[in-house]
């Protein structure tokens, strides 16, 4: 009878048997349990997650953990020589995607047309690099870059490589936000005074883009400092005990470090991997909120 | 781009603005080259897939690729079933999509309807954080929390061990939440507000809105955010090697171990495989599938977008 009223009845026209009733009234209820347990478990997934790793990490935190090398003895590891890892392969790819994506993002929104062929390849592209699973450029990296055509082995210089390719498309997207939402007057104003296109872009478009590009970059750099698959293809997946002299250097990185550390037999290294995961953590927290700085200093209003 | 000035405006061009005229064709022609080069990525991985993939099928046969189910290409001798790994991925997808598309259909629901301007900012920096959280933290919370505490428990059916694919797919699920929230969110958000209104000035309740007006009107979005959601979990490379075990099981009792085809391939890539091996050649095989996996989940999570959007106003 009521599964009758539900089908005759459009489901929330005032039918004046229905709006009364109490079943109505407690389906209502199920729902915005239901609403709640979800929205619970989402923030308790952050907290459990989060005490796990204090409970498990929070005694192997101190200053050794951050200037050690990697030991055989788990009161003496550390994990030294992934931060430095870390920092030669985020820096390097932060860079070159900065580079290449703003370059891109540059043509596609101010150069090109933006209904021609090749506009929609390449934007139809990075679609398509977004949506490529990470360990799909691992597999990029150890055929073209490892190994086979540049064959620089597994080194700081083919992760960071890969990493690039693999943040290029958040960096392009973003770029590309940036530039559209800086106003066409001010690109009026500065060709009425008789600037050239490139001038107008360099002097007036890009400064303008900044706090966009800049958010956009931030959130790249730290996608490429929490990810492992592909690198786990590319050699990182080891208790390296030096740091990175150069591009051809053996490395791990911190995500790495930890995998190696949680997949450990002896529950003491991994407490070292728990400690080693707090400071991933405090790292992508702070690059999060130099984000959220910057977006909310620079708010704009054209 | 939309307010060009024709270069033929400029009357006499002088010595300084000739040479910077070229100047500006110099730096268009090298912004398209980098422009150009993301296109060569896209075409490097299909390249890199496809000759080596090709190579695998001549040594190993499409037959027993496709028709065995015993997965141990780098034993001697070598299987090459390719059925565990499927059934694995498939499993732990379903598993991670049956959390994270209801629930993140339902904190969408509740942000967009029924949470209050102040829990929206309590709650909001939340999801972004988990959003953020690396997939390795993910794998280290299946192996210390998930696996214990909820896996060991819900699984009623076998003993449930330190690896299972029911714990990978729960984080997995976790994991994709946050995204799957935010592109329901969007799909909500293009939902026109006068339909909604229009639903409680008939007095409908907020149930009644959610399930009645604001779910099919934006259900082509929330589709194709599950679609991507999928693909995403089909995907997931590191949080199922370590929370899911490195043995290809042909089961379909997640409380097993269980291998997928991301995390083959992790596993494949930690052994040193010579490079004219067949077992080398295997990870570019699986690559090629999931590749092909994926990318069709994405067009067709885009298809639906473009095809059966409703069209407000």
């Amino acid at each position: 009878m009521n599964v009758n009223a539900d089908v005759v009845g459009s489901r929330f026209a005032p039918n004046l048997r229905d709006s009364t009733s109490t079943a109505r009234k407690s389906r209502d209820k199920i729902f915005l349990f239901g609403l709640w347990f979800a929205t619970l478990c989402a923030v308790l997934t952050l907290v459990f997650l989060i005490l796990t790793t204090l409970l498990k990490g929070a005694g192997r935190l101190n200053l050794g953990l951050l200037t050690n090398f990697p030991s055989p003895f788990p009161e003496d590891a550390g994990i030294q020589s992934a931060i430095f890892g870390s920092l030669w392969v985020v820096t390097t790819s932060g860079f070159a995607s900065l580079f290449i994506g703003l370059g891109s993002a540059i043509y596609l929104e101010e150069f090109a047309n933006s209904t021609s062929r090749i506009t929609r390849l390449i934007t139809l592209n990075i679609q398509t690099l977004a949506g490529v699973p990470s360990i799909v450029f691992g597999i990029l990296g150890l055929a073209f870059v490892a190994r086979g055509w540049l064959g620089w082995g597994f080194s700081v210089g083919t992760a960071s490589a890969v990493l690039t390719m693999m943040v290029l498309p958040v960096v392009v997207v973003s770029s590309r936000e940036a530039l559209k939402a800086v106003p066409p007057s001010l690109r009026e104003g500065s060709y009425a005074l008789g600037a050239t296109k490139w001038q107008t872009i360099r002097k007036q478009v890009i400064p303008a883009a900044v706090p966009g590009i800049a958010t956009g970059s931030i959130l790249g750099v730290s996608r490429a400092l929490g990810e492992s698959a592909p690198l786990i293809l590319l050699g990182a997946l080891a208790y390296v005990s030096s740091n990175p002299t150069g591009y051809s250097s053996d490395y791990t990185v911190l995500p790495l470090i930890i995998m190696k550390f949680t997949q450990d037999a002896q529950d003491e290294f991994r407490a070292v991997g728990a400690a080693a995961i707090i400071v991933l953590l405090v790292l992508l927290v702070s690059l999060n909120l130099l984000a959220i700085v910057i977006r909310d200093r620079s708010r704009k209003s054209w | 781009m939309n307010s060009t000035l024709p270069e033929k405006h400029i009357l006499q061009p002088s010595g300084l603005k000739l040479r910077q005229q070229r100047l500006e064709v110099v730096i268009k022609g090298f912004l398209a080259v980098i422009a150009a080069s993301c296109v060569l990525i896209t075409t490097g991985v299909v390249v890199a897939l496809v000759r080596p993939t090709v190579d695998f099928f001549r040594e190993v046969g499409i037959t027993e690729f496709l028709f065995t189910t015993d997965w141990f290409p780098l034993y001697e001798p070598p299987d090459f079933g390719v059925w565990p790994l499927v059934v694995g991925t498939f499993m732990v997808m379903l598993i991670a999509v049956i959390i994270a598309v209801p629930g993140g259909l339902f904190v969408a629901f509740f942000l967009s309807e029924y949470a209050s301007p102040k829990t929206k900012r309590f709650l909001k920096p939340f999801l972004e954080i988990l959003a953020g959280v690396p997939t390795v933290v993910f794998g280290f919370f299946a192996l210390n929390f998930v696996a214990p505490n909820i896996a060991r428990k819900i699984w009623v059916f076998s003993d449930v061990g330190f690896y299972s694919a029911l714990a990978a797919g729960i984080t997995v699920g976790l994991m994709i939440l946050p995204m799957m929230t935010t592109l329901a969110e969007d799909a909500m958000a293009a939902v026109p507000r006068s339909l909604i209104d229009g639903a409680y000035a008939l007095g409908a309740t907020k149930r009644e809105t959610c399930t009645g007006v604001i779910f099919p009107a934006g259900l082509s979005g929330i589709i194709a955010a599950g679609v991507i959601a999928m693909s995403r979990a089909i995907g997931e490379t590191t949080i199922v090697l370590l929370a899911a075990g490195s043995t290809a099981n042909f089961t379909f009792n997640v409380g097993e171990p269980m291998q997928t085809m991301s995390s083959f391939i992790g596993f494949a890539g930690l052994g040193d495989q010579a490079t004219n091996s067949t077992g080398y050649r295997t990870i570019f095989a699986v690559g090629s599938m999931l590749f092909v996996i994926t990318f069709g989940l994405n067009m067709l999570s885009q298809r639906i977008v473009t095809r059966f959007r409703e069209v407000y106003e």
